[in-house]
C-alpha cells in the first residue's frame, strides 16, 4: 500500500482520545468545565461521521484506482453527478445544522456572564443561595483574588468551597492576560480598564492550579496561582485564620499601587482586610492619587458631546457658547 | 552618543545594539556572514554578478519573478524551522530547576519571529510565488497585467524579509507574539526597536503582497486567452482569483491598523492604549479582520493546487468543476465572516458568539464539498502516485483531522477550554503543515520540470515525503494531548514533570521533520546532479491538463509564440484530444516588457527608510523617504518600458522546440 501512514491514522486518533480521557480538559472538578468537555465529545463524535468515512474513501480509491490495477473502471470524462452532487453539500450540510443547533443552545447556556441555574447534573441551585463573589486582577505577573463578602485578599493563591457557585469578576492593571483554571471552568480574558465576568462552581476538593493562557509579557510562564477547592467549613476556616494572621495587612489604595508593580514568581501574599471600592477604581484605572477615572472622563465627554450637539440644532444656541466654552473649561 | 547631532543620525542605534553575550545569535551570525562570502566569492568567480542583475534583480519576466518568490520562501523557511527546533528544545529541558537554554526574554523572541516569518515570508512568497508563475501561464498570456509592479512587489516583500533577518543581529525582535496585541506591544511595555522591526518590516511587504495582489487580479481578469470565459478557467487560477481579491480587500486593514500602533508608539496617540479613551479590543478586532481571511489567502491557492494535481494524475476531469468553483467563492466570501472565532474568551454575549461560531461551521461545508470533489476526481481514475499526488493524498487525510478540530474550536463553550492552548496550537499546524505547506511540496514538485525543464528526484523526494508525514503526527499528537492537558502556548518553563514525555515525543517528531526538511535540500542538489537523466524534453511530463503543459519546459521568454484559442476548461487536455498542430511558422515580432532597475532600487529605498524609522533616525528616514518618492518620479519619466522580440527570433527558439519534440516521436 503507497500510504502507510493513513492506515496508523485510526490507531493514532485513538492514542489521542486515550490521551484526552485522562486529561484535566476531558476530566475537570467543575460541572461548568465537564459540561465543556462534554460538548467537545459530542461535536468530535458528530464530526467523525464525516471525517471517517472520507479517510476511508480516500485510502480504498487511492488503492482501487491506482494506474497499476487495470482492472478498475476508468472513466476519463466522468465528471459530474446530481446526486453525488447533492450529498456532498447535502451531508456537510446537515452535520452543521446539528452542530449550529448545538452551538447555540451551549453557548447561550454555559454563557461565562449568565448566572448558573445548577450545582452539577443533578442538583438545581436552590433559590436562596448567594454565589460567592471574587474579584480577580490580573497583575503583573501575579494574580491578586478579593473577597469582598468576607474582607479579605490573596495573591496567586485562590481558594474557593465546594459546590457553591462562584461568580468572578475580572479585570487587569496593564497586560491583557486570560483567567483558567482547567480544573474549575472555561477561560475568560482579563483585560486593563474592562471587566469580564465568569460563574463556576467546584464539586470536589482539589487542589491544582490556575494560569494566564494569553500571553502577556516577560514574566507570563511563572504567571501561575494555587486553586483550592474545599469543603465550605475548612473555607469558612481558611477565611478566619486569615483574617487573624494577617489583621495588620490591609489592601488599601497605598498597598496597592506597591502591589501593583511588575514582579515576577511571586509567593502567595494574603491580606486580612481591604479598602472597600478598591476594584471598581481598579476598573476605572483611578487608584493613584490625582488619577481621573475612565468613568468621569466618560461623563465629561459626554456632556461636551451634548452640548456641541443641541449647538448644531439650534443656532440660537450658540449666543451661550461663550458661557458654555467657560464651562468646559471648569470640566477639564 | 550623547551629541544630539549623533542622535538625529544614529537615533538608538548604538555599539550595545548588537548582540555579543548571546552565543547562539553570534554563531548564526558568524555562519551566515561566512555563507554570505562564499557566495559572494562564488559570484565573482564566475562572474555571475551581471546576470545575476540583469536576467535576474532586474528581471521583470513573471517566471522569474515566481522563481525568487520561492527561493525566497524557502530560505526563510530554514529560518523559521530552526526557530521551531529551538522552541521544541526549549520545552523538552525547562523543567522545574532547569531553566533551559533560552531564557524569556530571547524565547519570546522566537516564538514572536517563529510565527511572523512562517505566516508573511514562508507560506506568503510560496503562495505568491506559485500565482505569479503559473497563472499567466495558465491563462494563455505573456506576463502579468503590470511586470514593473511584480518586481517592484517582490522587492518590497524581499526588503521586509531582509529587514526581520538584520533584526537578528542588530537590536531585537518583537516579543509579543506574532500578531503584536497591545497593550503588550504598545510603547510602555515593548520600548525597545523589537515592535518596530514588526510594524516596518511588514509594513514594506504589505505593499508588495498588496501590489502583487492587484497585480494578479488584473491580469486574471483582462489578460486570458480567447475562449477563456470565467467558467472556463482553470481552478488554480480561480482560486489565485479569488486569493487576490481576499489581498485586496484585507491587507489595506493590516496597513491601517499597524499604522495606528506606530502612531501610538511613535507620536503618542491613544487607539490601542488602556488610558485617554483607548481600547486594545480594537486592535484585536481590526487584526484579525485581515488575520483570518490571511488563512483563507495561504490555502485557497494550495486548494486550486490539489484539484489540478489530482485531475492530471488521475488521468481524469476534475469532478464538479462549478461546484468547486462556487465551493472557492463562497469561501472567500465567509472568510470575512468569522474573525470574532479568534477571541470568544473576550466575554462577547452568547449570541455574537454563537453567531461568529455558527458561520466559521458553514465555512467547513463548501470545504467539505472541496474534499469530495477530489475524492470523486480519483473516483474511476487512473491514480500515478508520483510525489505531487503523494502529497495530496496525504493532505486530504492530514487536512480533515485539523478541520475538524477547527470546528471543534469554533464551538464557543469547547473554545473556552481550549483557547490559547496546545491543542490550538496543535489545530492550526494540523491545517497548515497539513493544507498549505503540503500543498505547496505538491505545486513544487508538479511545477518543477515546467521552470527548470527536469523533474525532481523521486528518491530523495519521497525520503522527504515519508519523514514529514511521520514526523508530522509524532509532533502534533502530542501537542494536541499536551492541549487537553491544559497546557497553553508561550510558554517557556514548566513545573509538572508529568508533561515531559510528550514534550519529549513532540521533540522527537521534529527531528523527524527535520530529517525530511534535509532530505528535501538534498533532493534538490541531486536532481541538479542527475538533470540530464531527469530532463524533460517534451515540456508535458505528466500529461497535464492545462495550457502550462503546452509550452516546452522551461517556457520561453515570450511563454505562448501565438496567444492559445480556448474551447474547453482542461484546453491542453482538449488540444491534445483533438490532434493539436504546434504552428511551425508565420511567427510575428512579440511585444515585451523591458527589464527595469527601478523595482529594486525603490524597494531598497524604502527598506533604508524603514531600518531608520526602526532605529528613530530621523534625518536618514527623511531623506531616505524623499530618496524612495525621488526614484519613483523618476521611473515614471522611464519611457523605455518595452521591446520586441524579432520574429526570427521567435521562429529559431520555436524551431528547436520542434526539433526537441521531433526527437521524442
Amino acid at each position: 500500500m503507497n500510504h502507510p501512514f493513513v492506515r496508523r491514522l485510526p490507531a493514532l486518533l485513538l492514542l489521542l482520545l486515550l490521551g484526552g480521557c485522562n486529561t484535566v480538559v476531558m476530566n475537570p472538578s467543575g460541572d461548568v468545565a465537564a459540561q465543556e468537555a462534554r460538548l467537545i465529545t459530542i461535536s468530535t463524535v458528530l464530526m467523525l461521521l464525516i471525517i471517517v468515512p472520507v479517510i476511508i474513501l480516500t485510502l480504498l480509491f487511492a488503492w482501487k484506482y491506482r494506474a497499476a490495477n487495470k482492472d478498475a473502471e476508468y472513466a476519463p470524462n466522468w465528471d459530474h453527478s446530481t446526486v453525488l452532487e447533492l450529498i456532498i453539500w447535502g451531508a456537510p450540510l446537515l452535520i452543521i445544522i446539528a452542530l449550529g443547533l448545538l452551538t447555540w443552545i451551549s453557548t447561550h447556556l454555559l454563557d461565562p456572564y449568565r448566572p448558573l441555574a445548577r450545582i452539577d447534573a443533578k442538583r438545581p441551585l436552590a433559590a436562596d443561595v448567594k454565589p460567592l463573589e471574587v474579584q480577580v486582577v490580573a497583575m503583573d505577573w501575579k494574580w491578586l483574588f478579593i473577597y469582598p463578602e468576607q474582607g479579605i485578599a490573596t495573591v496567586n493563591e485562590f481558594v474557593a468551597p465546594v459546590d457553591r457557585p462562584i461568580s468572578f469578576k475580572l479585570t487587569a492593571t496593564q497586560m491583557m492576560n486570560s483567567f483558567y483554571i482547567p480544573e474549575l471552568a472555561g477561560q475568560i480574558y482579563a483585560m486593563p480598564a474592562m471587566q469580564t465576568q465568569l460563574h463556576a462552581v467546584s464539586n470536589k476538593v482539589v487542589h491544582s492550579e490556575g494560569f494566564s493562557a494569553n500571553y502577556s509579557g516577560r514574566g507570563f510562564s511563572d504567571m501561575r496561582f494555587k486553586y483550592h477547592s474545599v469543603p465550605t467549613a475548612e473555607f469558612d476556616q481558611w477565611v478566619q485564620s486569615t483574617k487573624a494572621a494577617n489583621a495588620a495587612l490591609k489592601l488599601d489604595r497605598a498597598n496597592y499601587l506597591v502591589l501593583e508593580q511588575p514582579s515576577e514568581k511571586d509567593p502567595i501574599k494574603r491580606f486580612g482586610d481591604i479598602e472597600p471600592g478598591l476594584f471598581n477604581a481598579i476598573v476605572d484605572r483611578c487608584v493613584g492619587p490625582g488619577k481621573v477615572c475612565i468613568s468621569q472622563m466618560h461623563a465629561a465627554d459626554a456632556a461636551r458631546a451634548k452640548i456641541v450637539a443641541e449647538l448644531c440644532n439650534d443656532p440660537r444656541a450658540a449666543q451661550n457658547t461663550v458661557s458654555l466654552k467657560k464651562q468646559n473649561v471648569a470640566t477639564n | 552618543m550623547s551629541q544630539p547631532t549623533d542622535h538625529l543620525i544614529f537615533g538608538r542605534l548604538g555599539w550595545d545594539a548588537i548582540p555579543y553575550h548571546e552565543p547562539i545569535l553570534m554563531a548564526t551570525f558568524a555562519a551566515v556572514a561566512l555563507g554570505g562570502l562564499v557566495v559572494f566569492a562564488l559570484l565573482t568567480k564566475y562572474r555571475l554578478w551581471g546576470t545575476l542583475w540583469r536576467d535576474w534583480i532586474t528581471s521583470i519576466d513573471h517566471k522569474k519573478i515566481g522563481i525568487m518568490y520561492m527561493i525566497l520562501g524557502l530560505v526563510m523557511l530554514l529560518r523559521g524551522f530552526a526557530d521551531a527546533v529551538m522552541m521544541r528544545m526549549q520545552q523538552m529541558v525547562a523543567f522545574g530547576d532547569n531553566a533551559g537554554f533560552l531564557p524569556p526574554h530571547h524565547y519570546d523572541q522566537i516564538f514572536t519571529a517563529h510565527g511572523v516569518i512562517m505566516i508573511f515570508f514562508v507560506a506568503m512568497p510560496l503562495v505568491t510565488g506559485l500565482m505569479n508563475y503559473v497563472v499567466p501561464l495558465q491563462i494563455g498570456a505573456r506576463d502579468v497585467a503590470f511586470p514593473f509592479l511584480n518586481n517592484f512587489s517582490f522587492w518590497m516583500t524581499t526588503f521586509g524579509a531582509i529587514l526581520v533577518m538584520i533584526s537578528l543581529f542588530v537590536g531585537e525582535f518583537a516579543r509579543t507574539g506574532w500578531l503584536a496585541y497591545p497593550p503588550l506591544s504598545g510603547i510602555l511595555a515593548s520600548p525597545d526597536v523589537g515592535v518596530d522591526y514588526y510594524i516596518w518590516s511588514l509594513q514594506i511587504a504589505g505593499v508588495g503582497t498588496l501590489l502583487s495582489g492587484v497585480n494578479l487580479v488584473v491580469t486574471i481578469v483582462k489578460m486570458r486567452a480567447p475562449g477563456m470565459s470565467l467558467m472556463k478557467m482553470p481552478v488554480f487560477t480561480w482560486t489565485s482569483l479569488c486569493t487576490n481579491v481576499l489581498i485586496i480587500a484585507v491587507f489595506p486593514v493590516l496597513t491601517a491598523t499597524l499604522a495606528m500602533l506606530s502612531m501610538d508608539r511613535m507620536f503618542g496617540t491613544n487607539f490601542f492604549t488602556n488610558d485617554l479613551g483607548g481600547n486594545p479590543m480594537m486592535y484585536v478586532n481590526l487584526i484579525w479582520i485581515w488575520g483570518h481571511p490571511e488563512v483563507y489567502i495561504l490555502v485557497l491557492p494550495v486548494f486550486g493546487v490539489y484539484s489540478e494535481v489530482a485531475s492530471t494524475f488521475s488521468g481524469k476531469r476534475l469532478f464538479g468543476y462549478t461546484s468547486m468553483v462556487y465551493a472557492t467563492v463562497v469561501i472567500t466570501i465567509l472568510s470575512y465572516l468569522v474573525w470574532l472565532h479568534h477571541f470568544f474568551t473576550m466575554g462577547s454575549g452568547a449570541s455574537v458568539n454563537s453567531f461568529f461560531g455558527i458561520t466559521t461551521m458553514i465555512i467547513s461545508i463548501p470545504t467539505g464539498a472541496k474534499i469530495f470533489n477530489w475524492l470523486f476526481t480519483m473516483y474511476k481514475g487512473r491514480i500515478r502516485f508520483e510525489l505531487p499526488m503523494m502529497w495530496t493524498v496525504a493532505f486530504m487525510c492530514t487536512f480533515v483531522v485539523g478541520g475538524m478540530t477547527g470546528v471543534l474550536l469554533a464551538v464557543p463553550p469547547a473554545d473556552f477550554v481550549l483557547h490559547n492552548s496546545l491543542f490550538l496550537i496543535a489545530h492550526f499546524h494540523n491545517v497548515i503543515i497539513g493544507g498549505v505547506l503540503f500543498g505547496l511540496f505538491a505545486a513544487i514538485n508538479y511545477w518543477f520540470p515546467k521552470a527548470f525543464g527536469f523533474k525532481l528526484d523521486p528518491f530523495w523526494g519521497k525520503i522527504s515525503f515519508w519523514c514529514w508525514q511521520v514526523g508530522f503526527w509524532i509532533t502534533f499528537v502530542p501537542v494536541y494531548v499536551l492541549g487537553l492537558m491544559g497546557v497553553t502556548r508561550r510558554v517557556s518553563h514548566f513545573d509538572d514533570l508529568s508533561l515531559k514525555p510528550w514534550f519529549w515525543a513532540a521533540g522527537i517528531g521534529t527531528a523527524i521533520i527535520a530529517v525530511g526538511v534535509l532530505a528535501m535540500l538534498i533532493q534538490f542538489g541531486v536532481s541538479f546532479m542527475r538533470r540530464k537523466q531527469l530532463r524533460d524534453v517534451s515540456g508535458d511530463p505528466w500529461n497535464g491538463r492545462t495550457l502550462e503543459w503546452s509550452t516546452s519546459s522551461p517556457p520561453p521568454e515570450y511563454n505562448f509564440a501565438f496567444t492559445p484559442v480556448v474551447h474547453d476548461n482542461d484546453t491542453w487536455a482538449d488540444m491534445k484530444e483533438n490532434k493539436y498542430q504546434r504552428p511551425r511558422s508565420g511567427f510575428v515580432d512579440i511585444h515585451m516588457p523591458a527589464n527595469t532597475w527601478a523595482g529594486f532600487t525603490i524597494a531598497a529605498l524604502s527598506a533604508v527608510c524603514g531600518f531608520a524609522l526602526i532605529w528613530h533616525m530621523w534625518i536618514i528616514a527623511v531623506v531616505f523617504f524623499f530618496a524612495t518618492v525621488g526614484a519613483t518620479i523618476v521611473h515614471t519619466f522611464n519611457y523605455k518600458r518595452d521591446f520586441y522580440v524579432k520574429a526570427d527570433h521567435v521562429a529559431k527558439v520555436e524551431g528547436e522546440r520542434t526539433r526537441m519534440l521531433e526527437s521524442l516521436a
